[in-house]
């Protein structure tokens, strides 16, 4: 055991570290769930790609570095550090693009993941139905395989960035005598095509972040399957584990809440100190902040050292959205009666974005699998308790 | 950046686990408690053969040479089985702090230690009452800013019972005047190793003791029958038990840290054994509760086992730093101006 970074990673980090000093927009853009915010998340993404930072981790075939998840957490540090934009298409370079690279054909991974890392096509999902959220393996939208071409029928909900995004991946049943997790597959789907109709949901902020997708008699070439036909479940779970996983929430973004949150308190001292409870909130949440990247590094390295991520990666979801919601709790206790006010409003001096990353945490517990869910799996398949 | 154990590591812990699991029952530290001095010496023998009593004891003075990093995986075995033998004390606590003064009480005290021959307690002003001092030869206490070595003649002691009836605490009083080991500035650098390293072996217990109550309790609710069906099956006994293993997954990287920077004297050791103690502890505590509540009313009985366990836990939980000192310690820090704090402060640059 060796807690220090090498002078490799040093080097690495310094190169990162220089490039977005000059590179990150110093106007912070606009939400990516408008339409104009949307486009100027995607020219950043075309912006990083050309630095070749895209995605670290990625092969560099695919516009990558080849790099090793603690490279790819030295970035994230560095990214987070920079108050760098969100990623637009984090569906598709956490989720999909991973998945594509274990599952994936050849020709697939050649048409998909260099447009997916300049953001020249951005990606939705397309995992809950109506009828389907918790109980996933209830989906019911069918996909009919006619010659060359898959027919899908259905609905799909909760589709985040649906509203703009150009194709959308998810799990669809081919076999109608099927039950559970039997007879899904995973394909993928151009938005743009004839049949789709999709209705944006306003969120919490009021913004479309995700949709209501409709299929009626959608066609899509069966080249866009992804895995064998009737393996989605499979496939799907790889997705999962990922999105679970230190792809899409590494420590960086919660550390630099709970630093922020440091400094929110030392600014606001004098009424922070009235509720006792919060300077013991602020201390917790530099504390678990810190165990999580310590957790993450840990699995990182044992996973370099061909380690395997099992069912403990289920306590990570909660851990973090846990962490998430209260730094932001305890940010709205400290900023007092000015907690409520939208950051644009006249009076709202020095709210921040503490607003939009409390109402953001909300759905921490919720998407992804319900902490619930992730509850049950850690009981049932890490403890092992009886079903 | 490597923040793994070794495979040697990892086989040592696995092999203490197998010998304290086989060895250290639940019977038979029912038994010690029926004894007039709570120990076994014959557990100590064994421990001693095995190498665990001067496992960090230096080589030359006939121990295994190991650091805090090595010790940590051993100790959390020793709280798994809620290990009443001074282990842990002697090996993270005593032993280090004779290395630390060095000279004659170093080349006289640590062979005999690593042969089983001598036990040495240490009495810190943090704990209020010493460890077992009762079966101790030497004492190191501290009085102030000063360290005293006394023999067993020059003191008094009074028992106190504790909930953990594992424990052994006593009042000690000086009887004789006796003239320091150390003062000043090396004494206050004794003292502070002296607390994180023993903060450390709570900590590391906590981990162990904390598993264990999972373990006896997910084995209880798959056993226990009700409405027709184990209780571990319903969701309400099963968020539970999900909710320690969660706190309990977060807790190990940081004690796991806090090893690793005393070993390698970082300047941030302090820190982190606050965090790992804080985190260990609580995870500990959340064990307890939610154990007991799985066992029902078997939970608050003497008869059912996990008793031994949340008890340990208990007393580890405010041992060598209570909770208020901890957590001042860390907003000391993290209040401070010079703080570093945010994304990629955690870990320093290799020199």
């Amino acid at each position: 055991m060796d807690l220090a970074y090498t002078a490799e990673q040093q080097v690495f980090r310094a190169e990162i570290r220089e490039w977005l000093a000059s590179n990150v927009p110093q106007q912070s853009l606009q939400s990516f769930d408008t339409a104009e915010g949307f486009a100027q998340h995607r020219q950043w993404e075309a912006c990083l790609n050309q630095g070749r930072w895209g995605m670290v981790t990625w092969p560099e075939e695919f516009g990558g570095r080849g790099c090793d998840l603690i490279d790819w957490l030295i970035f994230e540090e560095e990214y987070y550090r920079a108050g760098a934009p969100l990623r637009v298409n984090q569906n598709g370079i956490f989720l999909l693009g991973p998945t594509l690279m274990e599952y994936g054909t050849p020709q697939q991974q050649a048409r998909i993941l260099p447009k997916m890392a300049c953001g020249e096509e951005v990606w939705a999902q397309g995992w809950s139905e109506p009828n389907a959220g918790s109980d996933m393996a209830a989906i019911r939208a069918r996909a009919d395989l006619k010659g060359d071409r898959y027919v899908i029928n259905g609905q799909k909900i909760w589709s985040t960035r649906a509203v703009w995004a150009d194709w959308l991946f998810g799990m669809f049943r081919t076999d109608p005598d099927s039950e559970r997790h039997r007879g899904l597959t995973f394909i993928l789907v151009p938005l743009n095509t004839k049949g789709i109709t999709v209705r944006p949901i306003p969120q919490l902020d009021g913004l479309p972040g995700f949709a209501e997708v409709f299929f009626d008699d959608v066609e899509v070439a069966v080249e866009n399957r992804l895995g064998d036909e009737g393996a989605g479940w499979q496939v799907a779970m790889a997705t999962a584990g990922f999105e679970r996983g230190l792809m899409l929430r590494s420590p960086a973004r919660f550390q630099e809440t709970a630093r922020r949150l440091v400094e929110l308190y030392k600014s606001n001292r004098e009424s922070a100190q009235g509720d006792p409870g919060v300077k013991d909130a602020v201390i917790r949440a530099y504390l678990d902040a810190e165990s999580y990247c310590l957790a993450t590094y840990q699995t990182a390295c044992r996973l370099g050292k061909g380690g395997k991520i099992g069912a403990e990666s289920s306590t990570n979801k909660i851990f973090w959205s846990e962490l998430d919601q209260n730094m932001h709790a305890t940010a709205m206790s400290i900023l007092g009666a000015r907690a409520e006010l939208l950051p644009h409003a006249p009076d709202a001096a020095g709210v921040g974005t503490w607003l939009d990353g409390w109402l953001f945490s909300q759905s921490g517990p919720i998407y992804a699998g319900t902490n619930e869910i992730q509850r049950n799996i850690i009981a049932e398949r890490m403890l092992g308790m009886p079903r | 950046m490597d923040f793994t154990f070794s495979e040697d590591q990892l086989l040592f812990q696995s092999s203490v686990r197998d010998f304290l699991t086989g060895e250290v029952t639940p019977q038979r530290i029912r038994a010690c408690w029926e004894r007039e001095d709570g120990r076994d010496p014959a557990l100590w023998q064994q421990l001693t053969e095995l190498g665990l009593v001067g496992v960090t004891v230096p080589e030359k003075f006939g121990g295994l040479g190991m650091s805090e990093l090595d010790f940590v995986l051993l100790a959390q075995e020793c709280g798994y089985v809620a290990l009443p033998e001074p282990l842990v004390h002697t090996a993270l606590v005593a032993v280090p702090m004779l290395r630390q003064l060095g000279g004659d009480l170093a080349a006289q005290w640590l062979p005999r230690i690593a042969a089983g021959e001598a036990k040495v307690a240490v009495g810190l002003e943090q704990n209020l009452l010493v460890e077992d001092a009762h079966t101790a030869d030497l004492l190191l206490m501290q009085q102030g800013d000063a360290w005293y070595a006394l023999k067993p003649e020059q003191v008094d002691l009074r028992h106190n019972q504790s909930v953990d009836p594992s424990r052994r605490l006593y009042a000690v009083a000086i009887k004789s005047a006796a003239s320091p080991v150390a003062t000043g500035v090396q004494a206050d650098a004794l003292t502070l190793a002296a607390l994180d390293r023993g903060a450390l072996g709570c900590a590391a217990q906590a981990l162990g003791l904390a598993q264990r109550m999972v373990d006896l309790a997910v084995s209880y609710s798959g056993d226990r029958q009700q409405f027709g069906k184990p209780i571990g099956s319903f969701q309400a006994v099963k968020h539970l038990m999900a909710n320690v293993a969660v706190r309990l997954e977060y807790a190990r990287p940081p004690v796991h840290r806090a090893a690793c920077s005393l070993a390698h004297g970082d300047s941030c050791a302090s820190r982190a054994v606050s965090h790992a103690k804080l985190v260990a502890c609580e995870a500990a505590n959340l064990a307890a509760k939610n154990s007991i509540q799985v066992h029902g009313a078997m939970g608050y009985t003497w008869e059912v086992d996990l008793h031994i366990f949340m008890k340990k836990a208990w007393a580890l939980a405010n041992s060598c730093g209570d909770t208020a000192f901890h957590k001042a310690r860390v907003a000391d820090y993290i209040l401070s101006d010079d703080a570093a704090l945010g994304a990629g402060a955690t870990f320093k640059i290799k020199e």
